[in-house]
C-alpha cells in the first residue's frame, strides 16, 4: 500500500539510517547455487523490511524477486526469514533490527527464486484435511444458522490463520517429513472441528489423525511463536491428540464414533 | 507452450472471481473451470476489507431503503435495475457463505449481527469483527477446494484475450513461476481482477491492483465504463495508507480538525451528535467526508505530522478498550504497529486515501459485456450499482451478488457451445507472446518502471485527484500519452524466466498506463461534479448533459475516445442528495 | 521446462539455532532420566518381593553419592517437565464455565494442585 518507497532525495533525509540488508539470492538459470547478495538501503524510522526491499527493487537492483501485496499483515504474501526468524517483512520494522539485516526466504521450504518459496505443500494440505464446512444439519434455504458469540468464541482465533506458512518455516516436523501436514493445515482442520455448525470431525480425521498428521507433531511450540495472527496451532493440534485419543477408546469400548 | 481446455476461464480468485467458480460448479460439476491469478487465491486483495457486507436481514430495513441509499450515494448515476436486483439478492449471497461457514459476528441469541456504515438508513452491515474481507475470502476458498471441477492456475499472468468474430475464445498467460507460455481455451471467460488503484500513488490498494484484467478487455474492444469516478476514503493511516475502516466511525468514532473542532458540521453534515446518527457527519458518505478535509487542508486546519504529511484525527477513545478489543481489534493493531498510536488512549491520524474504482468493464445487469462469451464482476466491472459514489460496504456483497451471476451465465454460455467449430488462434496468440518476448529482448532503453510509474502517479494526482479542474486533465491526457510512447522504449535488466517479478511489473505497468489515459479523458469530458468526481471549473452536478455513462474506448496506441451511454433510471428520478440532520 | 529448484537441508544441530528449540530438546531429552528412574522403581518393587535383604541392599544402593547425584538430576528433569507440561495444558485443554474462557493460570493452577495432592498423598502412604 505504501507508494513505491521513495528515491532518497524524497525521502527527508533527516530521519534517514542506513542499514546493510543482506539478501539470500538464488537464480537457477545463472547459478544452481544460492549466494548472499548485500545492499545498503537509507530507510526512514517508520519503513518495515518490506519497504527496504522495495528500495532495492526499484533503485538498487531490480533483478530481486519476492513476493508481496497488503503491506498490512493479512494477505499473507511477504513472509521471509529476518535475522532467521520467520516473520512478515511488512510487519517487521527497521527500527526493531541492528543495521545489519540478513533476509532469507521462509525455511524448509523448496526456493524458486531468491526469496519466493513454493507454497504448493500448504494448499495441497489444505484440501487434504477437508478444512471447509461439512455441515452438521442441513441448512434452511434463506436462514443463516444460529450461533451464539460463545460458539463463535471456540474457533475463532483458528479462523484467522492467513496461510503465510510463518509455521511452516518455524516447524522442524515439517522438515524431518515431507508428509507431514504441518501446523496450518491442522489449525484449520481444527477451526472447522470446533464450529457449532460443523458435522466432519470424523471424516477429517481420516488425514489429521494419520501418520502424517496431528501424531507427528511433537509440540515443539515454535509455530505459535511465530503466528502472526496468534492462531496457535500448536494448541490446536494437542486438542486434536486429545480427541482423537478419546475418539480411539471410545470406539475401542464400542461406544461408537465420536464426532 | 501448453494449450488447456475449459469450459469457463476466470481470470481473478479474489471474492468474485472464487464465487464464480463455485457457482459454475454447483450448477453443473461437469463444466471445467480454469481459475487463473497472478496470486494464490488467498492473497487476492478481497482480503484487506474490514468493514463489512450490506445485506437486509430484518426489519426495520428494507430493500427500498437498500435501493435508495445506494442510488443516492451514488449521485443517481447507479443503473436502478441492476441496483434493484443487488439489493433483492444480497440477502441470499451473505446467506449463502454463511451456510459455508463464514464466521460473522453475532448477537447473544445467534443471530447474525449488523451495523451501520456510511450513507445508511438502517443498520446492514454484516461483518465478521473487522476482517470481514479476510473471513469472505478464506471462507470462499476454502469452499472452493470442495469441487473437483475447478482447476486452480495458481501465479499465472492472464496477457491477452483471443477474440474471433465478435466472441471470446479464450486468453493466453504467463507462468509466473517458470516463464512458460500458456493458452487457455473456452468459450466463457469471466474477469474478476479487482480495481485499478495502484495507478495513484495513495492508495489502500494492494500491489497487485493494478488494473490488467480491466486493460486485458479495453485492449480486446470492451469499453471502461464510469472510469473517471475513483473513491478516496476519508480515513487512511499517513505514509502507509493503511484503511481504518468506517465501522470505527459507525462505532462512534469522530473527526476532529486540529483545533479539536468537528468540522464536518461546517459542510452541510450537522448536526454534531455525540452519538453516530445515520447519514450525518462521521456517517456521511465517503466523497463528501474527503471533500470536507480538502477543504480544512486548504484553510490550514488540518495537522501536520512529523513526517509532513496533513491529517486530522479520528478519535475512538470514548468507546473504551474493551469494545474496540472485540469490534475493532484490527484498527487498534494497525494503528499501533504503522502510526504508533494505540487508539484507545490518543486518536488516530487520518487523511484521504484512494480506495475503489466506482468504474470498470462495462456490462449489462447480467455480468455481459458487449464482447460475447466475455464477462466481469467485482471492482473490475462496472454492472453499475455504484455509480459516482459506492457506498460503503456495498462491494464485498457485489463481489458475491455479480461474481455468483457472472458464473451463471458463463455456465450457461459454455453449455450452448459445446459445438463450437474450433478456431485457428496462432496469430493471435504468436501476437500476444511477441510482445512480451519483445520487451524482454530489449536490452537497451532509458525508460524505467519506476521512473514512468512515478511519473503517472504524479498525474494522476495532480490532476484526477478529490478535486479536478479542465487544464491540469487536458495537461494530464497529452502527459500520459507521452508516457505510453516512451514505455514501448522500456527495458527491463532481467531477462530471466523463472520468478521475474520485473517482467510482471513492467506489464502492469503498460496497463496502470492504459487505464490511466482512460481516466483522464473521462475526467475530462464529464463536465460537472457529481459523486467522486469534483470538477473546480464545474462545480453543480447537470443532469441535462451529463447523467449518462462515461463509455471509454480503446484507440489502441492513440487516445481513447469517449462516448455516452444512457442511465437506467426505472423508478426513481433524480433527486438531490441529502445527508445530516435534514436527511430521512 | 521446469529448472532447478534449491532445498534446503535441515541442519543436523538445527536444535541449537533458537532457544526455543534449545528448550524443546531438553523437555524431549527428560525422557532418559524419567525412564531411568522409573526403570529403578520397578527393579525397588522386584527387590522388595525378593525379601527384606534385599530391599535393605537396594536402599544401600540407592544411597551412595553418585546415586544420589543421578537422582537429582532426574528430579531436575521431572520438575522441568512438569513445568513446562502445566504451562502447556490450558493450550491443550482449554476449558469454559458457561459463556467464560476459563484463565490459563487457572487450569495450569488445578495441575501443580494435583501435583501437591498426589504428592502429599505418597509421601503419606510410603512415609505412614
Amino acid at each position: 500500500m505504501n507508494p513505491s518507497p521513495m528515491p532518497v532525495s524524497a525521502v527527508g533525509a533527516n530521519a534517514l539510517r542506513t542499514i546493510t540488508l543482506e539478501v539470500f539470492r538464488f537464480r537457477p538459470e545463472q547459478d544452481p547455487l544460492p549466494s548472499w547478495q548485500t545492499y545498503q538501503v537509507p530507510c526512514r524510522e517508520e519503513w518495515v523490511v518490506l519497504d527496504a526491499l522495495n528500495y532495492i527493487k526499484d533503485h538498487l537492483d531490480g533483478s530481486l524477486s519476492y513476493r508481496w501485496s497488503c503491506h498490512m499483515a493479512v494477505c499473507g504474501s511477504c513472509g521471509m526469514m529476518i535475522n532467521g526468524k520467520p516473520i512478515l517483512s511488512c510487519k517487521a520494522f527497521v527500527r526493531d533490527f541492528p543495521d545489519h539485516i540478513r533476509v532469507e526466504p521462509l525455511g524448509n521450504l523448496t526456493v524458486i527464486r531468491d526469496l519466493v518459496v513454493k507454497q504448493e505443500r500448504l494448499l495441497a494440505n489444505l484440501s487434504a484435511v477437508k478444512s471447509w464446512l461439512i455441515p452438521k444439519t442441513p441448512a434452511a434455504a434463506d436462514e443463516p444458522y444460529r450461533q451464539t458469540p460463545v460458539q463463535l468464541d471456540q474457533y475463532r482465533h483458528l479462523s484467522m490463520c492467513i496461510n503465510c506458512l510463518l509455521c511452516y518455516a518455524a516447524c522442524p516436523q515439517v522438515a524431518l517429513n515431507e508428509g507431514y501436514l504441518g501446523p496450518a493445515a491442522l489449525a484449520l482442520a481444527h477451526r472447522y472441528n470446533l464450529d457449532s455448525r460443523d458435522g466432519g470431525t470424523f471424516e477429517r480425521m481420516q488425514a489429521t489423525a494419520s501418520a502424517d498428521g496431528i501424531w507427528e507433531c511433537s509440540f515443539v511450540g515454535e509455530c505459535s511463536e511465530v503466528c502472526p495472527k496468534h492462531v496457535d496451532p500448536a494448541g490446536a493440534i494437542q486438542q486434536m491428540k486429545l480427541a482423537s485419543s478419546l475418539d480411539w477408546f471410545a470406539r475401542r469400548l464400542g461406544l461408537g464414533e465420536r464426532s | 507452450m501448453q494449450t488447456f481446455h475449459a469450459d469457463v476461464i476466470i481470470v481473478g480468485a479474489g471474492g468474485a472471481g472464487l464465487s464464480a467458480g463455485i457457482a459454475v460448479a454447483e450448477q453443473d460439476p461437469s463444466l471445467r473451470v480454469a481459475l487463473v491469478s497472478k496470486v494464490y487465491p488467498m492473497r487476492s486483495h478481497t482480503v484487506a476489507a474490514e468493514g463489512g457486507a450490506a445485506a437486509v436481514i430484518r426489519a426495520p430495513d428494507t430493500l427500498e431503503d437498500h435501493f435508495r441509499d445506494t442510488v443516492s450515494g451514488g449521485d443517481w448515476l447507479c443503473d436502478q435495475d441492476a441496483v434493484d436486483l443487488f439489493v433483492a439478492e444480497a440477502p441470499k449471497a451473505l446467506t449463502r457463505l454463511e451456510h459455508w461457514g463464514c464466521p460473522w459476528s453475532r448477537a447473544e441469541d445467534g443471530r447474525v449481527q449488523v451495523r451501520s456504515f456510511g450513507g445508511m438508513k438502517n443498520e446492514r452491515t454484516w461483518f465478521a469483527a473487522d476482517k470481514s474481507g479476510f473471513h469472505i475470502l478464506h471462507t470462499l476458498f476454502q469452499t472452493s477446494q470442495r469441487f473437483p471441477s475447478i482447476q486452480r492456475f495458481d501465479e499465472v499472468y492472464a496477457l491477452d484475450l483471443l477474440v474471433a468474430e465478435g466472441a471470446v475464445g479464450g486468453l493466453t498467460g504467463l507462468s509466473m513461476q517458470t516463464g512458460e507460455a500458456m493458452v487457455l481455451l473456452a468459450p466463457s471467460v469471466i474477469i474478476a481482477t479487482g480495481g485499478a488503484g495502484r495507478v495513484f500513488p495513495f492508495t489502500t490498494n494492494g500491489a497487485i491492483k493494478t488494473g490488467d484484467g480491466m486493460a486485458m478487455a479495453y485492449r480486446a474492444g470492451v469499453a471502461l465504463k464510469d472510469i473517471e469516478f475513483m473513491q478516496y476514503h476519508p480515513t487512511g493511516l499517513p505514509g502507509t495508507g493503511i484503511l481504518i475502516t468506517e465501522g470505527a466511525r459507525g462505532e462512534g468514532g469522530i473527526l476532529v480538525n486540529k483545533d479539536g473542532y468537528r468540522y464536518l458540521q461546517d459542510y452541510n453534515l450537522g448536526p454534531p451528535d455525540p452519538w453516530p446518527r445515520r447519514k450525518a457527519m462521521e456517517m456521511g458518505p465517503r466523497d463528501r467526508l474527503s471533500q470536507a478535509f480538502w477543504h480544512e487542508q486548504k484553510k490550514g486546519r488540518t495537522i501536520k505530522t512529523s513526517a509532513g504529511d496533513d491529517v486530522v484525527h479520528l478519535d475512538i477513545r470514548k468507546l473504551g478498550e474493551k469494545f474496540i478489543d472485540e469490534r475493532l481489534p484490527m484498527v487498534r493493531e494497525l494503528s499501533r504497529a504503522y502510526v504508533g498510536v494505540d487508539p484507545v488512549v490518543a486518536p488516530i491520524p487520518v487523511r484521504p486515501v484512494v480506495h475503489y474504482t466506482m468504474g470498470g468493464i462495462d456490462t449489462n445487469i447480467d455480468t455481459a459485456t458487449d464482447l460475447a462469451g466475455l464477462y466481469a464482476a467485482g471492482e473490475c466491472a462496472c454492472v453499475s450499482i455504484n455509480g459516482a459514489n459506492r457506498l460503503g460496504s456495498n462491494s464485498l456483497t457485489e463481489i458475491l451478488v455479480f461474481g455468483t451471476r457472472a458464473g451463471l451465465q458463463a455456465a450457461d454460455r459454455a453449455r450452448s457451445q459445446v459445438d463450437r467449430p474450433a478456431t485457428n488462434w496462432d496469430a493471435q496468440i504468436q501476437a500476444s507472446f511477441g510482445k512480451v518476448s519483445g520487451l524482454m529482448a530489449r536490452t537497451a532503453g532509458n525508460e524505467s518502471i519506476v521512473g514512468l510509474r512515478g511519473q503517472l502517479h504524479g498525474l494522476m494526482e495532480g490532476a484526477a485527484g478529490i478535486y479536478r479542474e479542465d487544464a491540469p486533465l487536458r495537461a494530464a491526457c497529452a502527459e500520459i500519452a507521452g508516457l505510453r510512447r516512451r514505455y514501448r522504449e522500456l527495458a527491463i535488466s532481467d531477462h530471466s524466466k523463472v520468478f521475474n517479478t520485473q517482467l510482471f511489473q513492467a506489464l502492469e505497468l503498460g496497463a496502470m498506463l492504459e487505464i490511466g489515459e482512460a481516466m483522464v479523458h473521462s475526467a475530462l469530458a464529464r463536465r460537472e461534479s457529481r459523486g467522486a468526481h469534483q470538477r473546480l471549473d464545474f462545480p453543480q452536478r447537470d443532469d441535462v448533459q451529463f447523467l449518462h455513462h462515461s463509455i471509454a474506448r480503446s484507440g489502441g496506441q492513440d487516445a481513447p475516445s469517449i462516448e455516452h451511454k444512457p442511465v437506467n433510471i426505472s423508478r426513481w428520478p433524480p433527486g438531490e442528495r441529502v445527508y445530516g440532520g435534514a436527511a430521512k | 521446462m521446469s529448472s532447478s529448484v534449491y532445498t534446503p537441508k535441515l541442519p543436523r544441530w538445527w536444535w541449537l539455532h533458537h532457544a526455543g528449540y534449545r528448550r524443546y530438546m531438553v523437555r524431549e531429552l527428560s525422557c532418559i532420566p524419567i525412564g531411568v528412574f522409573a526403570v529403578m522403581l520397578i527393579v525397588g518393587c522386584w527387590r522388595l518381593e525378593q525379601g527384606p535383604e534385599s530391599w535393605q541392599a537396594f536402599r544401600a544402593a540407592l544411597a551412595t553419592p553418585l546415586a544420589l547425584v543421578w537422582q537429582l538430576i532426574a528430579l531436575a528433569f521431572a520438575v522441568y517437565h512438569s513445568i513446562t507440561w502445566f504451562a502447556l495444558a490450558p493450550r491443550t485443554m482449554p476449558l469454559r464455565i458457561g459463556a467464560r474462557r476459563l484463565p490459563a493460570s487457572w487450569i495450569a493452577g488445578a495441575h501443580y494442585l494435583a501435583w501437591a495432592v498426589l504428592s502429599l498423598l505418597v509421601l503419606r502412604i510410603v512415609g505412614g
